[in-house]
């Protein structure tokens, strides 16, 4: 076993009186404190919106922008005529680490399409947003792509998300005004 | 006793001790808000009064309801006499401490003389220095009544902590006091305001510079705040108000925060000048280059208080920058810093003093 001997750094005299260094230290953080003590007296007359004074997000007031390719909540995506593209191919429950995902499957009077889901649930007390499913699925039938991230509930079964909800969220895009618009259609 | 004397003293009285409270409690905001700001940060801007937030200012106000409505718990086995009266113990000498602590100078309206210094003793100085120490007993026993081993940690490090760097204060006041000639606050200022070589003012982090530096670091290790809140140590102990809730344990608070006020003022008295502006006299400017600015003698007060105020104010606001730049101090750190560096070096500082003050007066 290699052992590395690592030699505490000998502190030169200057070092060793505290006074120059502390004085080096004040002046990193006074920098930062009139920076930002300008920008915001500044921005009280107008000047300088550009810049932050505070890395701060006030955030129920002020969001972040999120990243597009953030995961947030689930949603079904919709043929065109509004029937869910979901074929209950059961991959996505099959890959989900969490098991929060239930599917039933029905069989669908269109004779071009096998199955269709009957009931479609994602339990979001037991999701950890990995975002497995959305590759497994071979229908870009489900996304996590609406920018809802506050979601909460008394119980734990309002927690669980059923089909008419997922698929209410692909209909209009939600309240969030930070939502990134889903990406083009891409051939599969 | 005439009722003029009477409310002239009620007068200053009142003005010194809304100024510390004042400063006190301004301080909490300053500490919240320049650190948010020395950390890219905003800072508590939450509580409003009809819509207005005013720069989190109210934060003062919603401590103080929220200290008062909350249950004041004391611990089942402490001792319900000493848990309850430690918190005032300290905040009553640190805040006594300033009746010694002129605030301005002496002034002469009409048949009257103000003397704006609360409390005019002879030995004004020793007196401050008494306070400070009999503060150590709020915390000490604050730390023993909880019964709690963290809170007793916490009051055992308060204890010699103190004591260690009160002896490195005294040590480099010694240095200040052979060259003013006096204990007696007022004098020291009056000293203060006379001139080296006909134009540098004499103050006393000019003629002690060394002097002044060790008290400014033994005075805010005084207040027990970062870089010397080991007694507190947050992360490790909690400290000696581990046990207290409530209006106690905001007592405790102010109390720094007015200990962080009277290191700046002592400092302030003793190093910069009091309330001196240089070249400003009792009837007006008296340039060393020649020419005069004679002032009415109100305005000359307002400027020597005003100087005093900003001193300490400035003071204060070193101290905070300080407090949010450096990390604390390790125990043993704390201790050889206090007894094998400053101690030798107030001793030194004592010597080069003596022999210069010997040279030059001898």
């Amino acid at each position: 076993m290699a052992i590395k001997k690592i030699e505490a750094r000998e502190l030169s005299f200057w070092e060793r009186t505290y006074v120059p260094e502390v004085l080096k230290g004040v002046k990193i953080t006074s920098r930062h404190f009139f920076r930002n003590f300008f920008v915001f007296v500044a921005q009280v007359f107008g000047l300088k919106k550009d810049k932050r004074g505070a890395e701060t997000y006030q955030y129920p007031d002020e969001r972040r922008p999120l990243a597009p390719r953030l995961r947030t909540l689930h949603r079904l995506t919709k043929r065109e005529d509004g029937a869910p593209r979901c074929v209950a191919c059961m991959m996505c429950e099959t890959v989900c680490p969490a098991r929060c995902i239930f599917i039933n499957a029905g069989e669908h009077p269109n004779p071009h399409i096998e199955k269709y889901p009957t009931r479609f649930d994602i339990d979001l007390g037991l999701c950890v947003f990995c975002g497995y499913c959305v590759e497994a699925c071979p229908e870009d039938a489900i996304r996590m792509d609406t920018g809802i991230l506050e979601f909460s509930a008394y119980s734990r079964e309002e927690m669980v998300m059923d089909m008419k909800k997922l698929l209410a969220l692909s209909e209009a895009p939600p309240p969030n005004p930070q939502r990134t618009p889903p990406p083009a259609e891409e051939a599969h | 006793m005439s009722y003029e004397f009477m409310a002239i003293e009620f007068a200053k009285v009142t003005f010194l001790f809304s100024v510390v409270m004042g400063f006190a409690s301004i301080l909490s905001w300053v500490e919240r808000k320049q650190s948010a700001l020395m950390q890219d940060r905003i800072g508590a801007n939450r509580a409003e009064i009809f819509g207005f937030r005013l720069l989190g200012l109210f934060h003062i106000l919603a401590d103080g309801i929220k200290g008062f409505a909350k249950q004041d718990f004391i611990p089942p086995k402490a001792n319900k006499v000493l848990h309850t009266i430690a918190p005032a113990l300290g905040f009553t000498f640190a805040i006594l401490a300033f009746a010694a602590i002129p605030f301005g100078g002496v002034y002469t309206f009409g048949e009257t003389t103000v003397n704006l210094q609360v409390f005019d003793i002879n030995s004004g100085l020793l007196m401050v220095f008494a306070f400070m120490s009999l503060g150590i007993y709020g915390f000490v026993l604050a730390g023993w009544a909880s019964y709690n081993n963290y809170a007793t940690l916490g009051g055992l490090r308060a204890g010699s902590q103190m004591i260690s760097y009160e002896i490195t204060m005294g040590a480099t006041l010694i240095g200040a006091l052979m060259i003013y000639g006096s204990v007696q606050l007022q004098e020291i200022v009056f000293y203060q305001g006379e001139l080296l070589w006909g134009w540098l003012p004499k103050w006393g982090i000019i003629l002690q510079p060394l002097g002044a530096i060790l008290f400014m670091t033994a005075a805010l290790a005084e207040t027990k705040r970062v870089p010397f809140d080991v007694p507190e140590g947050e992360s490790e102990i909690v400290g000696y108000f581990v046990e207290y809730s409530g209006m106690k344990f905001l007592l405790f608070f102010m109390t720094d925060f007015i200990e962080t006020v009277l290191a700046a003022a002592l400092t302030t008295t003793l190093f910069l000048g009091g309330w001196q502006v240089p070249y400003l006299l009792s009837d007006g400017f008296h340039f060393p280059w020649g020419g005069e600015w004679l002032l009415p003698v109100w305005i000359v007060l307002a400027l020597q208080v005003g100087a005093f105020l900003f001193k300490v104010a400035a003071l204060c606001f070193f101290f905070m920058f300080i407090r949010w730049t450096l990390p604390r101090f390790r125990w043993d750190q704390l201790m050889r810093l206090g007894w094998t560096i400053m101690l030798p070096l107030s001793i030194l500082n004592i010597m080069v003093t003596a022999l210069v003050v010997l040279l030059v007066e001898g």
